[in-house]
């Protein structure tokens, strides 16, 4: 079971969420997908090691054979290949990865060679809790190689839960689309409403089922409950907008250390999960 | 060795526009006939790259000397490669920003003279 919390809108709570749901659940594994900013250790203050870099193969002109004929200049979309009358410039960091300019090169004088443009990290202590994080380093845009190596480390035969980035653009939608199910957590107040929106419609098209998490319950109106309500979409916890959880989490604190009353809340989530899949899937 | 200009449109009496890597045309002025040319920007509408585009279309067409506004630095490096010589400060028509650089009053560009991306803020 793979359970990927997303949602339209940034600073809507999903680490919050991912990091209290993972430590409700006993013997499940989190996995940081917001490899722009991983902020999950920052409230479970883990050792990390290393467990690998994670390169882009980018394209090494041989000068010698190149014919100049400008094909691979012309073929990148990402414009990472600059064709000058007597020379090839190439621009890695705009480099995709594709491999289509080796490909186009009638000369055989494109090789291509590794560049480094993340890190994957993991617990170093032994936790009941398997956690494991993706870094994209200072200045790159690939997100989505960095989330997809990451994503090789999953134990398929444990629950994982996979804080995903904000948005509806590449990054998010590669942990969305991985994912078994996906909690969104919004709020209900315009900006959130909209958002929302945004990130069911993304769910919808990847066929990935979809519940709601209200977080600061309280604020805003009741839009986003109204809207569920109509579409028959669940609504699997609600937040409130309270003092304590916010002080929690200006301290670092996940709340269901301090409350732990909330424990068996976030375990019903995963309940409400199990039986909304199996019933998909015709058990 | 021709001049090349940024611009809004295709000819002298056109805006400059002071984007490099964004601008819609290049006007290319052969400074021996006295020819005025243009080229479509290939970067103008690029997601990213832009100014690679822009300095590899305008080196391919013969550029010796540019007059613009910003570069990058992806872009400059093309243009150095390339030996143009680059001229920042271009304003009016494109014939005002010829008229400027023959008497001196553009500055030539040593290295980029604004950051990455700097295009995509264009309103």
């Amino acid at each position: 079971m793979k359970i990927a919390i997303a949602s339209g809108k940034g600073g809507t709570g999903k680490t919050t969420v991912a990091v209290n749901f993972a430590l409700a659940l006993e013997d499940v594994q989190l996995f940081d997908c917001d490899v722009e900013e991983p902020n999950c250790n920052l409230f479970l203050g883990f050792d990390l090691e290393p467990v690998e870099e994670v390169t882009c193969l980018v394209p090494e002109i041989n000068p010698d054979w190149c014919t100049l004929c400008k094909n691979c200049a012309s073929f990148c979309k990402y414009n990472a290949l600059a064709a000058l009358p007597n020379k090839i410039l190439s621009f890695p960091s705009l480099c995709h990865g594709c491999g289509g300019c080796r490909h186009v090169c009638p000369a055989e004088s494109i090789e291509e060679k590794p560049r480094p443009i993340g890190m994957i990290e993991k617990t170093s202590s032994k936790n009941s809790l398997t956690f494991f994080r993706g870094i994209l380093d200072i200045g790159e845009v690939m997100a989505t190689p960095v989330i997809r190596a990451l994503q090789r480390h999953i134990d398929e035969s444990r629950p994982v839960i996979l804080d995903s980035p904000p948005g509806t653009a590449c990054p998010a939608l590669a942990v969305m689309g991985c994912a078994d199910y996906c909690v969104l957590v919004t709020e209900s107040t315009p900006f959130g409403f909209h958002d929302f929106l945004l990130a069911l419609e993304a769910t919808r098209a990847l066929k990935v089922p979809a519940g709601v998490v209200l977080n600061r319950d309280g604020i805003g109106d009741s839009r986003v409950e109204d809207f569920c309500r109509a579409e028959g979409i669940p609504i699997l916890l609600r937040i409130p907008d309270e003092r304590m959880i916010a002080r929690l989490y200006s301290e670092g604190i996940p709340f269901i250390k301090e409350m732990p009353e909330w424990k068996e809340k976030f375990k019903n989530i995963l309940k409400t999960i199990n039986t909304v899949t199996c019933k998909s899937k015709g058990v | 060795m021709k001049i090349c200009i940024s611009a809004c449109g295709k000819d002298l009496d056109s805006e400059v526009d002071p984007q490099f890597g964004r601008c819609n045309y290049f006007v290319l002025i052969d400074p021996d006939t006295g020819s005025v040319t243009s080229i479509i920007n290939p970067g103008s509408e690029a997601s990213g790259g832009a100014g690679i585009r822009a300095a590899e279309a305008i080196a391919c067409a013969g550029a010796g000397i540019l007059l613009t506004g910003s570069v990058g630095p992806k872009s400059f490096s093309i243009l150095s490669e390339a030996g143009i010589e680059t001229y920042s400060g271009i304003r009016g028509t494109v014939d005002f920003a010829l008229k400027e650089y023959k008497s001196r009053k553009l500055a030539i560009l040593k290295g980029p003279n604004t950051s990455l991306s700097n295009g995509m803020k264009k309103s």
